[in-house]
């Protein structure tokens, strides 16, 4: 047995973007924190890769919006080498027989309709503001139903909720009412008048999802994303120099800086459990490390079934866990590039191939039925454009998000689906960027299975559980685990399974320092006390 | 031949007994039990209970539902599903004991039956397929319903043993309470343990269904000098609750089935908190909620045994703490007048505090006389549940 003195407050595991953020806050507390990563390098799904040798690419996440900016202030990340100035994007959208047009631009969409020129800046605007509202509660640990039991604490986020609502004014709160559950499909036939716009809103509200623009919950989707664009994220999409590794170098770097401990290539196999608490982490090479409070940045099927293990928790509760909709839909593809075809050269920034609703909807029918979309809708970005050290000189690296590939497969293997995302996506491309195909050097294709197996996401679900209506705020991962606490006491969830949930925000992370900090100074009184 | 509107044909499977049972029964005093005809009472309530107490019944428990529970990790699994510890049950040995949901609510209580290490038998009154494999997630284990896999016979009664004895059962005296054998008979296979739902001496028989019909006029031809005899569910209710056993439905609600969550009860609240082990080694369903319940006094209740002035039973009466009705304590579930005991017994759903033997209360009870419904309001007294616990029971 180790001294106590040596051993940690506090291990988490896993160093993506999330533990790191934990582990930072926590360490600032005082707290000593081990944060144990299974992977050569930190980051989790938040890492820079090279999937050749020279070029480099986001590995799962590639568009940083929803870092929060208090996070990014409190953690000091720009004094530890994020730069959050550089490489903002605009969207472009490609449309068949080589026109196009760009979202953030007036002028460039009334070539498209007059009518959306106005509609669309107008109706970002303002579901923008509507998001903001329901992002009041990014930052706190949303009230559970049970006003009864709801502490002080409960009550302030409740009512700075009720607050920001009725600051939306009574026109919006009612329009924010009405299109809470419906489908942007509907959403967007209500707001816009030409197709290729309509599509650019639809595929907005499902990408993440394996939902189509008609199924409902897909206007919560895009309120969720469009949260980020507003004060409670970066107010746009930007590509961060050096991928978005650096997002996680940076935390790491300000983790160590407050004292925690990262130790890669250490693997957890499962939580150490004693007298039916939590008594630290056993890794995969047999060895222990014991803390009173352990915090898993896995999702919260792995953590609750694999890490905790069903023989240490209630029964409906694991079949909570074993149901959560944890669908992976998308893929992601890089390309190695040895030069654009000028559609490509000139769009810059972040590309949306999905010219139609229909086409969106139609390739999510294929998905429904467990095969790979006949035509992906997608999400293209060129890093090496604003930074060139992501690739040779004169080359070029692009990284898309294919949907839909869905992880429940009913026709092909694996290897074929891998097969099929990646031939599929470059044909959508080909009609949109002739002369692509022969600019392709290397491929790399990761399906929903290929980020299970390497990131350790069930389902290949990059938000650890798909962001609908059912599975957010205190329901989060679930009714019976909210507030970051699993059932089994000192058993913490920091990630993006936990409220408010995906994309590279530190927001879980945050939320549940908070959370742990709560718990520990409560024993510590009681230590106190006696 | 009857002409039958279709949907109102009877429609009840009949056990293997059911030919035997028919034959004797007066009056056509049928009730339900897991959609099978299952006998009230055959001709007198009164002769069949003195028949449990002085001579040797015979109840059909075929109706019963039986899961089979089997596999590498069927021990584990057990253990992980129920409240007591499984390990105080070798082979060939079987115990009472509850089982919970998360919170620590109850979903039964019932007898389980260990013949290996990983091989058990788990009798139970719903239907529950779903939340034991609900349950076995993560565990090697097959569960399986075997309910029409076996006939039974319950044998209650201080002549029970005789009756086993005269049938040819060597070494039945040497039987310990909840032990179970398997032997040959006349080439039949039976399996014979210790239990019942009567506070008595007494076992339970099991067949193939196809030996149900041998097992029943064996046992009458032999146990003609012991009094043997018939008995339905009327005259065993008056015995079970003699005996302190709660009943589903009656005493509670399976918390699979309530309609609404504040009906479910908990192991303490039913007073069968001693099937609950905390301290057995690794995690049980709902163990969390039962420690907290337990080490924060969170118990609403606990059903209690009450003995009450006069002769007229009260089920469904509320009970007071004082005579003037103006502070409610409980209500009660089961209620009768005990033959044996010549009290007037009752369970009663009170907080701790009225619990400890002795303690009097006053309960309101509305009766039949003469046409017309009348109230009284009389003194009753908490009790030990278990009224009726002879020493032949486990000797």
């Amino acid at each position: 047995m180790s001294a106590p003195r040596t051993q940690p407050d506090v291990v988490i595991i896993g160093a993506g973007h999330n533990g790191l953020v934990a582990a930072a806050y926590l360490a600032k507390a005082g707290l000593k924190v081990t944060v144990l990563e299974a992977a050569p390098q930190v980051g989790g799904a938040a890492v820079t890769r090279e999937f050749v040798p020279g070029y480099k690419v986001s590995g799962v996440a590639h568009l940083l919006h929803a870092l929060h900016p208090t996070i990014a202030r409190d953690l000091g990340l720009a004094r530890h080498g994020l730069d959050l100035r550089a490489q903002r994007v605009a969207t472009r959208c490609l449309l068949p027989g080589g026109s196009s047009f760009d979202a953030g631009d007036a002028a460039s969409i009334a070539a498209i309709s007059r009518a959306d020129a106005e509609a669309y800046p107008a109706a970002m605007a303002r579901l923008t503001r509507m998001a903001g509202a329901l992002a009041a509660y990014a930052l706190s640990t949303p009230p559970r139903p049970d006003i009864a039991r709801m502490g002080w604490e409960g009550k302030l986020s409740l009512g700075k909720f009720a607050w920001a609502m009725r600051r939306l004014g009574r026109k919006d709160m009612l329009e924010l009412t009405r299109i809470l559950t419906m489908n942007v499909n509907d959403l967007a036939n209500d707001y816009l008048e030409s197709e290729p716009v309509r599509a650019l809103l639809c595929f907005e509200g499902v990408l993440g999802l394996c939902l189509g623009p008609r199924s409902p919950s897909t206007v919560f989707n895009l309120l969720y994303r469009l949260a980020s664009l507003g004060a409670n994220g970066q107010g746009g999409f930007l590509l961060p120099k050096g991928g978005m590794g650096s997002v996680t170098h940076a935390l790491a770097k300000a983790a160590t800086a407050a004292g925690a401990t990262i130790r890669t290539g250490a693997a957890v196999d499962h939580i150490l459990i004693e007298s039916d608490a939590a008594a630290g982490v056993v890794l995969s090479t047999g060895e222990e490390v014991r803390a009173p409070h352990v915090a898993s940045n896995a999702d919260p099927q792995r953590t609750a079934l694999q890490l905790i293990g069903p023989r240490n928790l209630d029964t409906m509760f694991v079949s909570r866990m074993r149901h959560l909709r944890m669908n992976g839909s998308a893929a992601k593809i890089h390309l190695a590039l040895d030069g654009l075809p000028e559609a490509l050269a000139k769009a810059g920034g972040r590309l949306v191939v999905a010219p139609k609703p229909d086409d969106i909807e139609r390739a999510y029918d294929c998905a429904k039925y467990g095969r790979v979309s006949d035509r992906p809708a997608l999400e293209v970005t060129i890093p090496s454009l604003g930074d060139p050290s992501l690739a040779p000189a004169g080359k070029h690296v692009a990284s898309i998000v294919a949907q839909y590939c869905p992880y429940r497969l009913r026709e092909s293997s694996v290897n074929e689906a891998r097969q099929q995302i990646g031939a599929r996506s470059l044909a959508v491309l080909e009609e949109v960027a002739p002369g692509l195909g022969q600019r392709v050097t290397a491929m790399e294709v990761l399906t929903p299975h290929d980020l299970e197996a390497q990131f350790g996401m069930t389902g290949g679900q990059w938000h650890h559980g798909e962001i609908t209506l059912d599975q957010v705020l205190f329901l989060r991962p679930a009714g019976q685990a909210q507030e970051y606490r699993m059932p089994v006491p000192g058993v913490y969830l920091c990630g993006a399974g936990a409220h408010p949930g995906g994309n590279v925000s530190g927001a879980p992370g945050y939320n549940a320092a908070r959370e742990i900090l709560k718990d520990v100074r409560a024993q510590k009184r009681v230590v106190g006390a006696a | 031949m009857t002409a039958y509107v279709e949907h109102v044909k009877p429609f009840l499977r009949r056990t293997p007994f059911h030919e035997r049972i028919e034959a004797l029964m007066h009056g056509n005093h049928w009730m339900r039990w897991t959609g099978h005809y299952s006998p009230a009472a055959f001709e007198s309530v009164q002769s069949e209970y003195f028949t449990i107490r002085n001579g040797a019944s015979v109840y059909d428990i075929s109706p019963l539902i039986k899961y089979r529970i089997a596999g590498r990790q069927a021990a584990e699994y057990v253990n992980h599903l129920i409240t007591r510890d499984l390990s105080k049950i070798k082979p060939m040995q079987a115990f009472y004991t509850a089982w919970c949901q998360d919170d620590g609510m109850l979903v039964e209580e019932g007898t389980i039956f260990r013949f290996g290490e990983n091989d058990f038998l788990l009798n139970a009154a719903k239907d529950q397929l779903h939340w034991l494999e609900q349950a076995a997630y993560g565990f090697e284990v097959q569960i399986e319903e075997a309910s029409n896999d076996l006939a039974g016979l319950s044998l209650q009664g201080p002549q029970s043993r005789d009756v086993l004895r005269a049938f040819g059962i060597n070494g039945i005296e040497h039987l310990p309470r909840f032990g179970i054998i398997e032997l040959e008979l006349n080439g039949r296979w039976l399996r014979i343990d210790r239990a019942g739902f009567t506070g008595d001496l007494g076992y339970e028989l099991w067949v193939r269904p196809a030996d149900a019909l041998w097992l029943w006029d064996r046992l009458f031809e032999v146990g003609r000098d012991h009094k043997i005899a018939p008995i339905g569910a009327q005259a065993l209710e008056i015995a079970r609750i003699e005996a302190g056993f709660i009943l589903i439905d009656l005493d509670y609600s399976s918390a699979l089935h309530a309609l609404r969550p504040s009906n479910r009860m908990s192991p303490y609240e039913l007073g069968i908190g001693w099937t609950v082990n905390l301290n057995k080694p690794g995690y049980f369903v709902g163990k969390r909620a039962l420690k907290r319940e337990k080490e924060q006094g969170l118990s609403r209740h606990v059903l209690t045994g009450i003995e009450i002035e006069g002769r007229k039973p009260a089920p469904g009466s509320f009970l007071y703490a004082d005579r003037a009705g103006k502070r409610e304590l409980g209500l009660t579930t089961s209620a009768c007048w005990s033959p044996t005991l010549k009290k007037n017994i009752a369970y009663a759903r009170l907080p701790a505090a009225y619990a400890k033997p002795g303690t009097e209360m006053w309960i309101e009870i509305w009766y039949h006389k003469e046409h017309k419904i009348e109230r009284s309001m009389v003194r009753c007294w908490a009790a030990n549940r278990m009224f009726y616990d002879p020493p032949r029971k486990s000797a």
